[in-house]
């Protein structure tokens, strides 16, 4: 992983400064140390160290801009494609570091799984969109096999009953949150560790909104969640951890209900409160 | 007239509310004073226009706990608070509630003042305006440290309430001496030392106001044991009485 040069190493204090991270490998699923992105020669994180712990849902709220999507982005090497993206720092995955020579991408998304603000089910049959990961990556022995990943991702996601007698009409067809679902079956359907969610009911009805939040709860037992969302009361209904962004900093990142109460940070609190200014 | 951030609220009308919700727990708060003042001059001048002005101003006091409780509520739903805006709003609500019960407490000091009117006086109703200016010094403390959102001051309130229990046990000890003198001093004697009790009472809704005052400042609860006087409670006649 390549260093940043020392002219663009940022001047101030890293802002994660004073408050409690959990050490590395005490049940952190995902930690990051020092991570810097730039997109050409414009700084957009700035040293954020954050520890993601396994079987939590961790939230990542903050104003436009601030890097809360990009942070996300950088966990599954999603950035990698961005030209003039750059990273430094660490990341580990339990305690293996993903942006090592060695690693290798595809295998990370498979580990790595995300769902996207709006639904974007592949243009085929709905049992094609949840069979498409296993498949490629050779996940199922036989149609058997691939059946039954089918049947458990659609009802890990809540989804099973509702598209049972309809396994082969197109996935388009479905209603947003019903997409929304199938995407996450599609995500489950390679048995992720850890899933990213990038503003997942942004585009969703209240009713639909509610099913993958109570979707999210339930994942969590299998898997860890970390979820950006602009909604601060989703951040509050889902998350046991919050991380707040502002101008590419971590400012703060406690447990969920400590931030929405009594956050210790002057910024945070303008911010959840709506008096930013 | 309200201590908040100066960085206000994006949304100026969530901010003026919040506003709104102090002004009218420091009017609640100001009624609340107004009674026990009230009730107390009504004893020290055997004044029963006035103790009965004060038994039928307890119902504002009331009206507005019920506003503060629809405020609140409305608050609540429409804005969904956090943060301090939210023990701001959880605040409110606690404290209306201890204002309403000082303003009951004070309506049963007018209501006795009223019987006591009715019958010679006694000697020591001296011991009850020294005790009733005592606590209205600390509710009005206690209000200026909520508009300022001052813990220090709030603070001290809440360690003076000892003050108001150690007088609160010797009147009620000299009370108890009146009694046993004569007869015909216990039906009096019986309404001061309710009236004392009430007025005791109302220093302790003061203090529980200092509690979510600094709940509202700092965020969590207060942890420490208050410092308690001598108590009543523990008190037996002695030959030496």
């Amino acid at each position: 992983m390549q260093t940043s040069p020392s002219a663009e190493t940022p001047t101030e204090a890293p802002a994660t400064a004073g408050f409690p991270l959990v050490s590395q490998g005490e049940g952190a699923k995902i930690a990051a140390r020092d991570v810097n992105v730039f997109y050409g020669d414009k700084q957009a994180l700035r040293n954020i160290a954050l520890d993601i712990k396994a079987n939590e849902v961790t939230s990542f709220i903050g104003p436009s801009g601030c890097g809360k999507s990009t942070f996300l982005r950088c966990l599954n090497r999603m950035n990698d494609i961005i030209d003039g993206c750059r990273v430094t720092g660490t990341i580990n995955l339990d305690e293996e570091d993903i942006y090592h020579r060695r690693i290798d991408v595809v295998q990370l998304r498979a580990r790595i799984g995300m769902v996207f603000q709006k639904p974007n089910p592949f243009p085929k049959s709905i049992y094609e969109n949840v069979a498409y990961g296993p498949r490629i990556h050779g996940l199922a022995r036989n149609k058997t096999d691939l059946d039954e990943i089918v049947h458990t991702s659609l009802e890990r996601a809540g989804l099973l009953g509702e598209v049972k007698d309809r396994m082969d009409q197109p996935g388009t067809g479905l209603s947003g949150g019903q997409q929304q679902r199938l995407c996450i079956a599609r995500a489950i359907a390679v048995n992720p560790e850890v899933i990213l969610m990038d503003e997942p009911c942004s585009a969703l009805d209240p009713i639909a909104t509610a099913k993958i939040e109570e979707l999210i709860d339930e994942l969590r037992q299998n898997y860890t969640i970390v979820i950006v969302t602009h909604s601060m009361q989703q951040a509050a209904r889902v998350s046991q951890r919050t991380a707040f962004f502002h101008l590419g900093n971590l400012v703060e990142c406690n447990d969920t209900e400590q931030i929405f109460t009594n956050p210790q940070h002057k910024l945070t609190q303008g911010y959840i409160t709506g008096r930013f200014g | 007239m309200v201590a908040r951030d100066a960085n206000g609220h994006t949304v100026r009308s969530f901010e003026e509310e919040l506003n709104q919700l102090t002004n009218i727990i420091v009017r609640m708060g100001g009624l609340a004073e107004a009674q026990l003042a009230g009730a107390i001059q009504a004893i020290v001048r055997r004044d029963s226009d006035l103790a009965a002005r004060m038994v039928a101003g307890d119902a504002r006091i009331d009206e507005m706990e019920q506003e503060v409780h629809s405020f609140t509520v409305r608050l609540l739903a429409l804005r969904q608070p956090l943060a301090d805006d939210l023990r701001a709003i959880v605040g409110a609500l606690k404290i209306s509630a201890e204002l309403e019960r000082i303003g009951d407490y004070a309506a049963n000091v007018a209501k006795r003042a009223l019987v006591l009117n009715q019958n010679p006086p006694v000697k020591p109703v001296a011991g009850i305006p020294q005790m009733g200016r005592l606590v209205q010094e600390i509710v009005n403390d206690v209000l200026d440290a909520y508009v300022e959102r001052d813990v220090e001051k709030a603070m001290a309130v809440w360690r003076r309430d000892e003050e108001v229990d150690e007088l609160h046990t010797s009147l009620f000890r000299e009370l108890v001496t009146y009694m046993m003198e004569d007869p015909r001093n216990i039906t009096p004697s019986t309404h001061l030392m309710f009236i004392a009790k009430n007025i005791e009472r109302i220093g302790d809704h003061a203090t529980n106001i200092a509690e979510t005052i600094h709940f509202l400042v700092e965020g969590k609860s207060l942890t420490q044991r208050r410092p308690k006087g001598r108590d009543a409670t523990q008190y037996r006649p002695t030959q030496e009485d």
